[in-house]
């Protein structure tokens, strides 16, 4: 017996899978975060160097890790959606970019919370600092062209071009201002950790990973159902859905 | 070819025709960079430091400025509709049109540079190398930006929207083409910066079209 995945390609069959397996995802994050988080602040030992202060990275690499990740995802959707005009890739790609630029978000605002006690100062113009700026500017870009523009298949195909184009200039933008910096300031602040890291504290990062990763599956699958119905409302099934108010 | 140089000639008239934009991009830039002093003090010392990367960030943003009447007058008269239903390969007048662009906005910008760079107390040597890292980075903006252009063509608020989604991907070239100058006044070789700037503008070159020949056929749909 051959299951065929293919199947869960159209935006029908994909709508109540999506369904079923938001609840699981969301389950999964709320425990894994609740365990990454008692992990980590309760079990951890205090960092020899940084003291407490280090405990944010439970929060900031996860994120960190995760915006980038989504982007990488969205690139695939785009490139799969343009490749074989497949409607569900461009629902995806749409759906994931709000959680990424939230993480984004979170993995800046945590750096500088960070650095403040750790380096003295809220903002540095490390490689990786400014690199993780410009993927928010790059998030929201993709974000605004597909809300300016009001024809949904443009919005989609655009927002497909500019999430490629996005994607081959992230490591030459990385790269370049990782020069830029090495160039401007010699041994400025880097980011590497102390060299030994505790089990506990890696436990509690993956599991942390584990939840971001868990969170943003639900999060995606639960704002796909909601585009999904909105852009197939003129489909049979979907007219039948919203009548019974049944979109939960 | 001749497609390549029909459309050339067909852009740069339709330019010299309306010179009056293409002078205001390039006021634009002067105004800009002329500004910096009045904001931060017009010692010699301190101007000469930030020269080169007042100057970049100020052609980064007269190239953004007119990059939106890249294809909105065709697209308005429907002749791009006509381009991409033409046999011709749309690559090909795509490239045309932003080199047209680019000899109307990006060449001023590097030819008016020296002056720009006496200004700020630049050394003959720095300046040198300054207007040829424009000369090979503007290209690169142009063609990132017809990227963008193409892609809010039509929209509202086009404009502001197309500085979000090109000023991002732009930065490696600030960095290089700003990096050269500064490269060159702690006495470094700047032959690296320069490779990377050209290289950046060929890469540029190869893909840019086709994202914008993309965009456009979105566009036009």
């Amino acid at each position: 017996m051959t299951m065929n995945l293919f199947r869960f390609s159209s935006p029908q069959t994909f709508y109540p899978l999506a369904g079923r397996l938001v609840p699981v995802f969301a389950v999964l994050a709320a425990l894994s975060c609740i365990f990454g988080l008692y992990l980590g602040f309760f079990v951890a030992p205090s960092d020899a160097v940084q003291g407490e202060v280090y405990r944010i990275i439970f929060i900031h690499v996860p994120a960190a890790w995760m915006s980038m990740f989504i982007y990488v995802v969205m690139a695939f959707w785009s490139a799969i959606g343009l490749g074989l005009g497949t409607r569900l890739s461009f629902y995806m790609t749409r759906a994931l970019a709000p959680t990424g630029a939230l993480f984004c978000f979170i993995a800046l605002w945590t750096g500088a919370l960070w650095g403040r006690p750790t380096w003295g100062t809220y903002w540095v113009w490390d490689a990786r600092l400014t690199s993780q700026l410009l993927l928010q500017f790059l998030y929201f870009g993709f974000i605004a062209l597909t809300s300016a523009i009001e024809d949904p298949r443009r919005a989609d195909k655009a927002g497909a071009i500019i999430t490629l184009v996005g994607v081959i200039n992230v490591p030459v933008i990385y790269f370049s201002v990782k020069w830029w910096n090495t160039l401007h300031q010699g041994a400025s602040v880097s980011l590497t950790k102390a060299p030994s890291m505790a089990t506990t504290m890696l436990l509690g990062m993956l599991v942390m990973a584990f939840a971001t990763w868990f969170y943003s599956l639900a999060m995606s699958l639960y704002r796909v159902r909601g585009i999904i119905l909105e852009r197939e409302r003129h489909t049979d099934w979907a007219r039948q859905l919203i009548s019974k108010g049944e979109p939960k | 070819m001749k497609l390549i140089l029909g459309m050339l000639h067909r852009d740069l008239l339709i330019a010299w025709r309306s010179r009056g934009d293409l002078l205001v991009a390039l006021c634009f830039f002067v105004v800009v960079a002329s500004l910096f002093p009045f904001g931060i003090g017009a010692d010699a010392a301190r101007l000469h430091m930030i020269g080169a990367g007042v100057i970049w960030v100020a052609a980064l943003l007269a190239s953004l400025l007119a990059l939106p009447r890249l294809f909105a007058q065709d697209f308005e008269s429907g002749v791009l509709e006509q381009l991409l239903l033409s046999p011709e390969p749309p690559v090909l007048w795509v490239v045309a049109k932003i080199l047209a662009h680019w000899l109307g906005t990006g060449l001023p910008v590097v030819v008016i540079t020296p002056l720009l760079g006496l200004m700020y107390q630049l050394e003959p040597g720095a300046i040198g190398i300054l207007t040829a890292t424009l000369a090979l980075g503007t290209p690169a903006l142009s063609l990132l930006g017809a990227i963008g252009a193409a892609l809010t063509l039509g929209l509202r608020g086009g404009g502001s929207l197309l500085a979000l989604l090109v000023l991002p991907l732009c930065v490696p070239i600030l960095i290089f083409g700003a990096g050269a100058v500064d490269a060159w006044a702690s006495g470094l070789t700047v032959q690296g910066h320069l490779a990377l700037l050209g290289g950046l503008s060929l890469g540029c070159l190869a893909l840019a079209p086709l994202a914008c020949v993309a965009a456009l056929r979105l566009a036009c749909e």
